[in-house]
Formats: structure tokens, sequence, C-alpha cells
């Protein structure tokens, strides 16, 4: 894990849940075929309705039309982000799209197990309300080091909260790099 | 240590003495279960985890329903099977109901209480995040994704933090005009669609203990849209009655102690309650029928792990006899068992089925069907801007197949009297 990563903020509101981030129609492409798997991040947060993708103003698709990755690389989110059904593809399709920090007031425990799990996401918890706080677009950094979000066009610092118990699996680069470097399982 | 049912069984799973929420154990699995659409993927991580020559930890605690996306043309889909087909064939497993066999059993969550994989006192882990819905029978049952699910397909093992309890306990006798999908929904709107969130939520009371085993389920089913880990129901007469009948499995029924500690508590009396729905866009977004009452309908559909039981039928045909729907209405048994059930079981003499087909519902092959949308020839699915009644569990934008439509969650009762009117309808209308 790098110590620090810098890009642009896609704003979202509360409760986005798994159907907005990938939709249903979507889940049959195959997860291990290359080229295939691409059609992941075409089509992530695909189904946010319009007013609400990109706040705060709305109408800003997280991957543009005939594109398979975003502009975008940090989601800053409200509430229960990832609730819904217990489809890895959804944050496997936000990573896919070339994202993988999200920062949210919380998570649904499905969505935040996958992303730790998979290693597809770092699911940062926010101290206090950033989606209305933070526009769309922003230039941000995230230092992992002290748990902080800086916006890069004011200077302003967010705290973030301590990743806790599943920070040695999010080091390690998922649960099964986890599991093979503390002995549970043997390497292949 | 006074615990809860489920810090009870998630410690016996651990191999520990207690366990306290918070607290992050490795558990053993007792069966882990997944379908065609996150089956696929899990094989393939765990063959790129433990190698080509990759072993299942116990084949005989692995169940494979395919149920989502069955009645398709849609290639992609079927090629899903496909792999699922290949995988079984490949290890011989002995718990796979392939399409297109006697073996078929529909959605998952209703097969595995039909199959009785949901056995008091264990744990159960499934790529559904609906796998709550085993709690019903005492027992721990949740929800992961695909490579959690490969991870104890190579090990048996995975872990968990132990979640804090809800308890929710209803008092009263239920009325007829109510179900337990008016309870749950009626739950959803004070708690909210994170209410729950890493949490187990405990029923419990006279109402609850009243409910035969598919009501339960229909509590348990929806734990999900709160947020919660997992929902869950002691054991009783009416669980071991069911158990019994299916299967000669031993068990250990748990029970909360009377002084655990719970995160909050919740009381109803169950006669104050009125037929419940949700609204677009939200499961918690609650109200009741009356308030919404005429909104028109353009379809309507009984179906799903919630709401595709034979319980919910027979609700649905106490109020279709004799009429007939004023709009498209999709019936979807949840299983082919509940499927051959319509033919048998009888209202005031005639069969569930004719009641059904006689009032004008289309009655579907068994799956999950258009619950989540599917591909675009699922039938009953949401086209543009459908305004949909539903016994099912989500009604997230574009959860049925259209983003422009819109979804009304409701009990069965409420859903057929719907139909026969075009507009939304309070059951009491008709009962
Ligand atoms: S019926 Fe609906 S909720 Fe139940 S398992 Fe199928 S898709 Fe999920």
């Amino acid at each position: 894990m790098d110590k620090k990563i810098s890009g642009f903020a896609y704003v979202l509101g509360n409760n986005i849940d798994t159907d907005q981030i990938i939709p249903a129609e979507h889940l049959v492409y195959s997860m291990s075929d290359e080229e295939e798997s691409k059609k992941y991040g075409q089509f992530a947060l695909s189904s946010v309705p319009k007013k609400e993708a990109g706040l705060p103003h709305g109408g800003i698709p997280f991957v543009d039309e005939g594109k398979n990755t975003s502009l975008y690389n940090i989601i800053i989110a409200g509430a229960n982000f990832g609730c819904g059904s217990s489809r890895e593809h959804a944050p496997y399709a936000i990573n896919k799209a070339g994202c993988n920090v999200v920062i949210a007031e919380s998570y649904a425990r499905i969505f935040y197990r996958n992303a730790v799990d998979g290693g597809f996401l770092v699911p940062y918890e926010c101290e206090q309300k950033l989606n209305d706080k933070i526009h769309t677009g922003d230039k941000l950094e995230i230092d992992f080091e002290r748990n902080l979000l800086i916006d890069l066009s004011d200077h302003r610092e967010f705290k973030l909260k301590p990743l806790g118990d599943v920070l040695p699996i999010i080091e390690a680069g998922g649960l099964f790099e986890y599991a093979r470097k503390t002995g549970m399982i043997k390497t292949v | 240590m006074p615990m809860t049912i489920t810090e009870k069984i998630l410690a016996k799973s651990a191999g520990k003495k207690s366990v306290t929420p918070g607290e992050n154990v490795w558990l053993n699995v007792d069966v882990l279960m997944t379908h065609d659409v996150c089956g696929p993927p899990t094989v393939q991580i765990w063959k790129r985890e433990f190698g080509e020559k990759a072993e299942i930890w116990d084949k005989n605690k692995l169940v494979i329903f395919p149920d989502h996306y069955i009645f398709t043309k849609n290639t992609h889909a079927n090629r899903n099977v496909s792999i699922l087909r290949e995988f079984a064939d490949q290890y011989n497993l002995p718990n796979y109901y392939d399409v297109g066999t006697d073996r078929y059993k529909g959605v998952c969550h209703i097969a595995l209480a039909e199959e009785a994989y949901n056995i008091p006192g264990t744990v159960l882990f499934g790529t559904d995040s609906h796998t709550c819905t085993s709690g019903a029978f005492g027992m721990f049952s949740t929800g992961v994704g695909n490579t959690d699910a490969a991870f104890i397909l190579g090990t048996g093992k995975i872990w968990e933090k132990v979640p804090e309890s809800m308890k929710f306990t209803f008092n009263g006798k239920l009325p007829p005009y109510l179900t337990a999908k008016d309870l749950i929904l009626h739950i959803l709107g004070d708690i909210t669609t994170d209410g729950a969130t890493y949490r187990a939520m405990e029923f419990d009371g006279e109402a609850v203990y009243a409910l035969p085993m598919e009501e339960r389920m229909t509590l348990t089913n929806m734990a999900i849209e709160a947020g919660g880990m997992s929902g869950i129901i002691a054991a009783d007469e009416v669980t071991e009655a069911f158990l019994k009948q299916r299967t000669t499995k031993s068990y250990e029924i748990f029970r909360s102690d009377a002084d655990a500690k719970y995160f909050s508590t919740y009381t109803y009396n169950v006669e104050k309650l009125e037929p419940t729905v949700a609204k677009p866009h939200s499961p918690d977004n609650r109200d009741i029928v009356r308030n919404v009452q005429g909104t028109k309908l353009t379809k309507c559909y009984i179906g799903s792990c919630t709401g595709g039981k034979m319980f919910d039928f027979m609700q649905a045909a106490k109020i279709l006899i004799n009429n007939k729907v004023k709009v498209p209405t999709f019936v979807v048994p949840a299983s082919t068992d509940i499927a051959a059930q319509l033919e048998v079981e009888t209202y005031k003499g005639i069969s569930l089925k004719q009641i059904l087909q006689d009032a004008g519902c289309v009655i579907a092959q068994s799956s999950c069907a258009a619950c989540l949308g599917g591909p675009a020839d699922t039938i009953g699915r949401a086209v543009d801007k459908d305004v949909v009644i539903s016994t099912t569990n989500r009604n997230f934008p574009g959860r049925m197949g259209s983003k422009q439509s819109e979804v009304y969650l409701a009990s069965p009762l409420t859903v057929a009297a719907s139909a026969v009117t075009g507009v939304i309808t309070d059951p009491r209308d008709f009962i």
C-alpha cells in the first residue's frame, strides 16, 4: 500500500446500493477474462440517478460513455454505502474503473468485507460528513499513515477513522494474501 | 456470562466458551451455499488461489442452487449455469441442483429450507445477501462475497465480527389482514436501511412464535434490508415439526439468556399495526396502505424468496378467488416444490393454481425472475415507467428492471387486492 495517493473526487449521497453501483443485468460478464471484465469498469455506478451522480450538482457520469475507466479515483459518499446485494462485483467494478479508495460515512457490511477481503478498495470512514464539503472534481490527497484527507485546492484537512482490525488484510492486499502471510493457507 | 442466541451459536462455531460483540472470530462453517451469479466467480477465485489441484474442504457442506437467471436466452447467463454444471461434474458434487433436471429447485433460500440444510444451532454462509433468511431456523446465517466464499470453499473457515444484537418483540394476535411482510416493513420504517448494519436482528414474542416457518422466513429474509448481518428466531415446536418432516439430522437449540445484552430493543403490539407498504425507492420508505391507496398500477408481482411461498399464494388466493385482475399480474412460485403444491392445495375446494389462473394471473416457472430485474427477456420485468406493487424485498432504483419504474413493496394480501382493482388497495376492503 502506498503511503499517499492523490486524485480527483467523485461525490455521492446516502444509500448508494449495489444495484446502482453495478446493475444486476451486467453481472453476467466474466470476471476472469481480461477483456470482458473491463465491462465492469464501464458500467460502474451507471445506475445512480442523474441528479445524484457527481454532487453537488449531479449529472456527471462516473465513467464517460464508451470508456472503461473513470477520471475520478477517490469516491466521497454519505451513509450506508454499498447496501443491497452481496455481489462482490460492486467493489470490483469501482476498482476496475480505476478507483480504489472510498471515503464514506458508513458502509453496508457485505460491501465492506468484499472491498477488504477482495483487496479492491480501501474503505475509509470519515469522522465528519464530507459529501457536503467536497465537490466532484476537487483535487484530493490521502495520507494513509496519518489517516488524513487533504483538499489540495484549499488545503483543508479532514480526519479519517483508522482502519482498525482490517488494516492487516488491506495491507496484505486481501484475505488470501493475508492468510498466506500468516501461514493459514499454503502458497501455491 | 449471559449471551444472546447469536453469540452462543458463534461461540460454538469458533470453538470458544463465549464471545463478545465487536470481537473478530474465525468460524467453522457448516454449510456454504452459492448460486449461478456468484458461484462461477467464486470457483474462479478458489482455483486461482488454491491452484489447479485445489480441494474442496467438504463436498457435503457445499450446496449449489442455480436460480437467478434461468429461463433466459442471454448467453452470458447461460454460460454461468454451464460453468456450475462442469464444476459439479468435475468434483462429483452431491448437492448441485441442476437446471433442466428433476433436481432443479428454484430460489436458493427457499430450497435451503425445503432440502433441510437449515439446521438449528449451525452456521451457514451464502453468496447472497438474503442468506439471512435461514436464521428463521434458530441458526446463524449471513451473506458474503465471492472472495470470502472462495476462502470458505478451500478452508471451511471465515472471519466474522461478532455482531451486537437488536431485539424486536411482537406481542398480540396477528389480525387476518396482516402478514409477516407488514411487520418487517414496519420495522424498516422505524430503523431505516442502515439501522441494523453489522448487527443481528432477533425476533421474539408470541406473534412471532405463532407464525408458520414460511412467515418467519419473511421476517429474517429482510434483515438485510436494514443492513443486518443476520436475522434470527429461536427454534421451537413449529421449527421442529418442519424439520421432522424432512430430515433426521440432529441439532442443538439455542436461546438467548434472559439477561443477555442488546444494542436496542423494540416492542410492538401487532393488533395496532396496519397493512404497510414501502414506497419507491427504498424498503424503508414506509407508509400505510390507506395513505397511498388509489395509486394507479401497471403491474403486480407475487414471487421471490420473500413473497413467493405457499403461504403467500394462499393469502393471495383468498382475495383473488372469484375475482379478475385488472393489470398484468405475475405469479412466480419460489421453488418447484411450491409450484407443484399450488396444484394440490386448495382454498374453498379449488386448487390455488386454478384460482390464480382464473383470476388472470400469469404463472411463471420457479426462479428469481424479475425480483432483480434480470436479462431483458425476464418474465415480469419492470419496463419503462411501470408502476409495480410487489411481494419482493427491494425497490431501489432499477431493482426490478427499468430505472424509470416505481416499485411498491407490500404483503401478498395487499398485492392481490391491488391486482383486482388496478390501484393500490387495502386488503381490508376484501377481507
Ligand atoms: S428471489 Fe430475489 S431476493 Fe430472493 S434470492 Fe432471488 S433475486 Fe435475491
